[in-house]
């Protein structure tokens, strides 16, 4: 059944008669990242507003490949068991050249996570979710076609022009931060270069409704007979949708290929019958591109509006809700006064490596699946020949590298090679079973002291956790070691881990976070 | 493990007549993909990517540009 799209409430802003006193967080953009943000803010203590000059959540199913950290970032928002339920858990990828599989994938062969590798759900379930709860929190102020018309940057605030069915107000932010997307309309009112490479291919990308007992499997094919000498992909989502994606190479005529008459023989070859409903279509060409930086005095991007990278390895709305787990503990304690404005300098440190590593694998499976004429489609060409006979070349092949989250450079977080390299400082804690629940559960919005295998000493501003010894905590976290203590922050990255260490060692690791040192 | 650029094939006359022999009755086309596997398949075998870049290296400097 197609989804229903109800508009959500617009009211009058307060602005439009009276004006309003400084915001301290103003958020542009009410999709899954700037929705997430302010939900993450709240969470923390702060109060947001949200502008959004739509009323309605996206329409197509957009990002829907959501990852296992954004799981665990949605599960702490509240929502994580909502987007379970929902959603198409699915962890195995198959890849095809021609008719033969050469290339299967299990993202998470084993056991001990909350969260399965990745949930197949559209991006309007996830907006809808995030808005309803975000209309519910009351440090959320969250409007509805209201447009941002004007952007002037100060030292130290931002005023807005913002148009609604009201007329046009003025607002103030001490902080504004642009969730606007791929084509940020802040980004563009600034005048900020977006730079990076585009890909000249063209792909169909569609949600069909259909009753098929396929698997719940990421598929992808080079080359299928269906649709010759281009690429394929096949997504199973919630509600008997199906999302399909189809190269249709440099010279296609996007406004041609939007045409049902185009699209539907298309899609009959795939799946080899007509027995389906166009659903949405929609017609793309890929860039790589991001923001030379994403802190801009009191401007701070987030999410596509800071970069933006072609869909293969779905490191879209995953980055983007990455991001917004990098940020938001982080400008809730400058908001606060807990810490300076200079550790939003470490939000844009390690995001610029995240989106770099990013748009690197991005643009090489986007590379790999559009190979410029000559030696580039020679070589692919060569890969993809050899994968039905050599095992090698299947790791040559590159449908997409899936989105893991980046593990930030700490060079100097305080650590001990005994233990094992899952739980390092820069990555995210692995999760572990903890009695009947889970330990990630136990962890995130403040900073903790993990003890495993010891208690954990009392560090004034931590909280200190213990964490149940079985295997899957002995295997990512204690290696050989007989215990470990870990300091994790608020976004649940590892900032430092020993064997054995003092308060004092602790409370130092602790101060260099607060202070964007690591 | 650096790139050996030094004699290293038993029988090098006997290595070429097999390479020749490989590319025979082949388009240009088809040679240059059969090269193209024959060099992913020699990479994977070498594993070295200090020796790999070496070689990319060389190759690039022989043909002048």
């Amino acid at each position: 059944m197609a989804y229903s799209h109800r508009p959500f409430a617009y009211r009058t802003p307060p602005g439009v008669t009276a004006p309003e006193p400084r915001h301290a967080v103003v958020i542009v953009g009410a999709g899954p990242v700037g929705l997430a943000l302010a939900l993450e803010l709240a969470g923390q203590g702060v109060p947001s507003v949200v502008l959004d000059d739509n009323d309605v959540v996206s329409v197509g199913s957009r990002a829907i490949c959501w990852s296992k950290r954004s799981l665990e970032i949605l599960d702490r928002l509240g929502l994580g068991a909502a987007c379970l339920a929902k959603g198409v858990t699915w962890t195995v990828g198959r890849t095809f050249h021609r008719e033969a599989e050469v290339w299967r994938f299990d993202l998470q062969p084993e056991a001990g996570d909350k969260m399965p590798a990745f949930v197949n759900l559209q991006q309007y379930y996830v907006e809808e979710y995030l808005a309803e709860r975000a209309l519910a929190e009351a440090r959320i102020d969250l409007r509805f076609r209201n447009r941002v018309v004007a952007v002037g940057t100060q030292a130290d605030h931002v005023r807005l022009g913002v148009e609604t069915p009201d007329g046009p107000y003025a607002l103030e932010a001490r902080w504004l931060v642009a969730c606007d997307g791929a084509r940020s309309s802040v980004r563009g009112m600034l005048g900020l270069d977006f730079a990076g490479e585009l890909f000249e291919d063209r792909f169909l990308i569609a949600d069909i409704e259909m009753k098929a007992a396929f698997p719940a499997e990421r598929r992808f094919w080079f080359e299928p007979p269906f649709h010759p000498g281009q690429s394929a992909l096949l997504h199973k989502q919630p509600d008997d949708l199906w999302r399909i994606d189809l190269q249709l190479g440099r010279d296609a005529d996007p406004e041609a290929e939007r045409r049902p008459e185009r699209v539907i023989p298309r899609i009959e070859r795939l799946v080899g019958h007509s027995d389906f409903r166009l659903d949405w279509v929609s017609v793309y060409s890929f860039q790589c591109r991001r923001l030379a930086r994403f802190v801009h005095g009191p401007v701070i991007f987030a999410g596509d509006a800071a970069h933006v990278v072609s869909p293969f390895g779905a490191r879209g709305g995953n980055g983007g809700l990455q991001d917004v787990d990098a940020l938001g503990w982080r400008l809730a304690a400058v908001v606060q006064g807990r810490a300076g404005a200079g550790l939003l300098d470490a939000y844009d440190r390690e995001r610029q490596v995240a989106a770099d590593e990013n748009i690197l694998h991005a643009t090489r499976a986007t590379r790999f699946m559009t190979p410029a004429p000559g030696a580039e489609r020679r070589f692919r060409d060569a890969v993809l020949a050899l994968a039905a006979q050599a095992p090698f070349a299947r790791g040559l092949v590159n449908s997409g590298r899936l989105s893991t989250p980046c593990v930030y450079p700490l060079p100097g977080a305080p650590d001990d090679a005994r233990l094992p390299a899952a739980s390092r400082p820069g990555a995210v804690a692995p999760d572990a079973p903890q009695g009947a629940g889970w330990l990630l559960e136990r962890l995130g919005g403040d900073m903790v002291l993990l003890g495993v295998g010891c208690a954990p000493p009392a560090v004034p501003g931590l909280r200190g956790v213990a964490a149940e010894i079985n295997d899957v905590v002995r295997a990512r976290y204690l290696g050989a070691a007989p215990r470990a203590l870990l300091l994790l922050r608020p976004d649940q990255v590892v900032a430092a881990r020993w064997v054995a260490a003092a308060p004092g060692d602790v409370a130092a690791a602790a101060a260099a976070v607060w202070e964007g040192r690591a | 493990m650096s790139l050996v650029t030094t004699p290293n094939l038993a029988d090098p006359d006997g290595f070429y007549a097999a390479l020749l022999a490989a590319h025979r009755g082949l388009s240009e086309a088809e040679s240059a993909a059969l090269d193209a596997r024959l060099v992913l398949i020699l990479a994977n075998h070498i594993g070295d990517r200090a020796a790999l870049e070496a070689a990319l290296a060389l190759a690039r400097a022989a043909g002048g540009r």
